[in-house]
């Protein structure tokens, strides 16, 4: 079941050239939706006049290796990682989900492009891919979610804002169930090329596009926090350093010269309001 | 000065609902992110500002109070102990920093086990001093200090 393609026998009843014109569409749907979204949002507006006002308090210029090297911090820790989560759960969900999505599109994307590949590990991580999805889609959308978690409204209160996760589900979910049934021209296969045609056409409506800016923004903040202007938050103090002290005797009155590690204190809990 | 959240910044971890003594953070329906729902209300305890892991939530001082354009803002560190604040004129020529311990023990080292404390006697109940006083104000030295005590009164008016 894991290692047949489900795309193989489809074949038998829908032209190859079909199926990977559905999925030249899909693939424009997501630009434009993104782009449209960027220019409905002023995401990208925002993004510019937010960098050079940031610029206006900076204390020293970032050079270019330097923003090379944050830039693959960014793509190591935020992007590749999901790092911004400080909620290990959230953390762990989001990379379930995230990781679970590119392999699902890419190795659909590859099986389709690729029709005469006997490949059975293909198949494998497509199946793989639609279960992390599945299970760090479900983990979030019943327990993590912030208006479940902290707000306490019902699971099943429904938004516009959750067209992209509910679609997402929809989209592994039946695509799973599709090939777990036989594969073919069933009304699973109907389901899933609903949903995922849902997925990829209401970018502009759904949070999709944040996969293309998320990036950009933790790219600026740790640019921000380089360049000294840190969004005029305080300095990051080391409590042993004699200069530090100097400035501020209270540290090593009260603290000593060597404060130990105080703890977690209320980061040793979880945000849980109800 | 009513707290306001950057969106960019916010995750929607909801630590600042929890610790809003007025319960006016929520997180918004639609877009999972926190927000200030009657800023009127904020009494400007900074404590949302203090808990917010990712520094996402601000607070917009009053034109009567503060000039326009200023900052003020916070870093709790509660692993080092200390806080940080920085505070900024409009025109950035003033940027003050300010360091200050906010404890020098580690956290729940310091709780004091009650149930080993003996029980208060009745005497002790029927006393005006609340729990373990004098000891834990040190005032062992003799009675409560009070302003008649040490020859003070209390003056009608503003007091400047």
């Amino acid at each position: 079941m894991f290692t047949s393609n489900p795309f193989a026998a489809l074949s038998a009843s829908i032209p190859t050239v079909y199926m990977q014109g559905y999925i030249v569409v899909m693939f424009l749907l997501v630009m434009g939706g993104t782009i449209l979204d960027m220019l409905h949002k002023k995401s990208a507006q925002y993004f510019f006049e937010n960098a050079k006002k940031a610029k206006k308090s900076a204390k020293r210029s970032v050079g270019g290796g330097e923003k090379v090297a944050i830039a693959t911090s960014v793509l190591v820790k935020e992007v590749l990682t999901s790092g911004e989560f400080d909620n290990p759960r959230r953390r762990l969900s989001h990379l379930l989900t995230m990781w679970g999505t590119i392999i699902f599109i890419v190795t659909t994307a590859i099986m389709i492009f690729s029709p005469s590949s006997t490949s059975t590990l293909l198949p494998q991580l497509w199946h793989i891919g639609a279960l992390m999805l599945a299970v760090g889609g479900y983990w979030f959308w019943f327990f993590i979610r912030a208006d479940v978690a902290a707000e306490g409204l019902s699971s099943f209160r429904l938004e516009r804002a959750d067209l992209f996760i509910l679609s997402l589900l929809a989209t592994s979910t039946f695509a799973l169930i599709w090939s777990f049934t036989g594969g073919g021209l069933t009304v699973f296969f109907a389901l899933f090329i609903l949903s995922s045609t849902v997925l990829f056409g209401g970018v502009y409506w759904s949070k999709f596009a944040h996969m293309f800016f998320k990036p950009a923004a933790a790219f600026q903040k740790r640019v921000i926090m380089a360049d000294g202007g840190r969004e005029n938050l305080p300095p990051d103090y080391d409590l042993t350093d004699p200069e530090v002290q100097r400035k501020f005797p209270d540290v090593p009155t009260y603290m000593g010269k060597n404060p130990p590690n105080m703890g977690l204190c209320i980061k040793a809990e979880r945000a849980n309001h109800y | 000065m009513p707290t306001f959240v950057y969106m960019t910044r916010c995750d929607g971890c909801g630590e600042c609902v929890d610790i809003c003594p007025s319960d006016i953070m929520h997180i918004d329906k639609k877009l999972r992110r926190a927000y200030n729902i009657e800023p009127s209300m904020c009494w400007e305890c900074y404590s949302c500002v203090k808990a917010c892991p990712h520094q996402a939530i601000d607070v917009r001082g009053y034109a009567d109070f503060a000039p326009l354009g200023h900052s003020v803002r916070v870093i709790r560190d509660e692993e080092k102990g200390t806080i940080a604040w920085r505070i900024k004129f409009r025109n950035g020529k003033k940027d003050m920093e300010l360091l200050a311990p906010i404890t020098t023990k580690p956290w729940g080292s310091a709780t004091p086990d009650l149930a080993k404390v003996p029980a208060p006697s009745k005497e002790m109940r029927d006393s005006q001093l609340l729990f373990n006083e004098p000891k834990y104000i040190r005032m062992d030295d003799g009675g409560l200090h009070t302003l008649q005590s040490n020859g003070l009164e209390i003056k009608k008016g503003v007091q400047y």
